[in-house]
């Protein structure tokens, strides 16, 4: 395929060039994307200008978690024969697009532009995006591949809380159309500028390439890591991959159940106790939970290189249905306990997410890890309808049988309880993958010169 | 083919692009500590 400037054979790393440059392209592009997480801002501005419900301003951002996932599981082998640098530059140009699409739906008052631009075009951005360092990373750090995907990971989690302040500042108290079109172009603009960085700087080692001083180990007692490489139409054929996915499925599931409803919830907790929570202490507990979900990512992905993919995954899914049964056993009881055993969660939330390209990676090779990843986030586009449902569901039907604080969430937390414990059991069921899914190894070494 | 031959000088480039990155990361966390001394304070 001619893809001139952006073809894989022109960002081949030169000799000297260092892995350390990497990090800060891909987090360019993840720090933007994560966006995504801010779109709440825009809500409140725009239901009260073009006359919307809650339900459909949420639209342009549901539809981008859609796009999320669809564009990462099927434009994952495009991602992987084309290289970062295109997946970074199409990533810009539709989460870019996007945004200026947006700002003339909103100018013209047509809504539904809005929903095309944000939503179905900068969607696509963010799936794109998300999974195009991925393999580039791993390639680059093999002695350390969850520090380095939970590096970019963390970019994620880590773009709202720019993006947050930065688009509340823009919009002011009260902004009309005028207001949030502009903020829409200037985000458009700003986004682009910003990860162009990305394309920019990536590069992919030469073959053969490694580390100095580093040698791929051969199995010192770590059976769960391979040397084989399994494509990504094989990867999907493995019980391997449906266990992770139920694995990553549930683990977001249950952490996504406190972060959706962080706000409301530890104040209906505290209600008519000796410590109640307002608002603006609300809206602090929900900053803390993003602070550690953000670093959960980098800190249990790092520590996943230490102790072992499985093993960092029995934590996440065991000791989090640990903390969950303290919360739905301890109730109101302490403040410092809920906030303790919630912020834990949520790094475990994170950490999941941020470990799981290295899992990964462990089980099928680097060969065609960012097409498999990008299959496996169909789970976080479940998770993230699965979550939201079972907590506000459960929620509302409690409230509407006349019952109130820590009565509206504790049945949502035993439901918690147990899609951990099924995740836990799914990540004891992953062994090495079978070798008749195994690439020949002359063909995986043929393609992983493209890759 | 380890990174054994002579280097060009790229510790501008590295400042450079990380400083691209950690200072706009920087705001966002300033940002959040605001918040977070809602909480507790």
């Amino acid at each position: 395929m001619a893809l001139g400037f952006l073809d894989r054979s022109r960002i081949v790393a030169p000799p000297g060039w260092t892995r350390w440059l990497v990090p800060p392209a891909a987090l360019s592009v993840h720090l933007s994307i994560g966006q995504a997480y801010a779109w709440s801002v825009f809500k409140t501005p725009l239901e009260k200008t073009m006359h919307l419900n809650g339900t459909q301003s949420s639209l342009p951002f549901q539809l981008g978690i859609v796009m999320l996932g669809l564009s990462a599981a099927f434009g994952g082998t495009l991602v992987e024969r084309n290289g970062p640098r295109w997946a970074m530059f199409v990533s810009m140009c539709c989460f870019a697009s996007g945004f200026l699409i947006s700002a003339l739906g909103v100018a013209t008052g047509q809504f539904w532009l809005v929903v095309l631009g944000y939503g179905g075009i900068g969607g696509v951005g963010l799936g794109i995006g998300y999974i195009s360092p991925v393999s580039t990373l791993i390639k680059w750090f093999p002695d350390r591949p969850g520090m380095a995907t939970g590096i970019a990971i963390m970019g994620f989690g880590g773009g709202a809380l720019i993006a947050s302040p930065w688009s509340s500042s823009m919009l002011g108290t009260a902004p009309d159309a005028g207001t949030i079109a502009t903020a829409f172009l200037v985000h458009g603009l700003v986004y682009a500028v910003f990860m162009s960085l990305g394309w920019l700087l990536v590069r992919v080692p030469a073959d053969g390439w490694k580390p100095a001083g580093w040698e791929p180990k051969t199995d010192h007692g770590k059976a769960m890591i391979s040397t084989a490489n399994v494509s990504a139409a094989n990867a999907i054929k493995t019980p391997q991959f449906w266990c992770l996915w139920v694995v990553l499925c549930f683990n977001v599931t249950a952490g996504i159940g406190i972060l959706e409803k962080a706000s409301p919830m530890i104040q209906d907790f505290f209600r008519g106790t000796s410590t109640p929570v307002g608002v603006a202490s609300a809206a602090g507990f929900v900053a803390l939970l993003s602070l550690c979900n953000m670093l959960g990512r980098f800190v249990w992905s790092s520590t996943s290189d230490l102790v072992g993919r499985k093993n960092i995954y029995r934590t996440y899914l065991g000791a989090g249905a640990a903390l969950y049964l303290v919360i739905a056993l301890t109730q109101n009881s302490s403040k410092l306990v809920f906030i303790l055993c919630a912020m834990v969660i949520l790094s475990f939330y994170g950490g999941g997410f941020a470990t799981v390209p290295a899992y990964l990676k462990d089980l099928f090779g680097t060969y065609q890890v960012g097409a498999i990843h990008g299959r496996l986030l169909t789970a976080w586009s479940v998770a993230g309808v699965l979550g939201p449902l079972i907590v506000n569901r459960i929620a509302d039907s409690e409230k509407a049988a006349g019952k109130s604080g820590t009565d509206l969430y504790t049945t949502s937390f035993y439901i918690m309880i147990g899609l951990l414990v099924v995740g836990f059991v799914a990540n004891e069921l992953v062994r090495p993958v079978k070798e008749k899914y195994h690439e020949p190894v002359a063909a995986g070494v043929a393609v992983r010169s493209e890759a | 083919m380890a990174e054994q031959e002579a280097r060009p000088n790229r510790v501008p480039l590295i400042v450079l692009a990380w400083a691209w990155v950690v200072l706009p990361f920087a705001y966002g966390v300033y940002q959040l500590f605001l918040k977070l001394v809602q909480l507790f304070g």
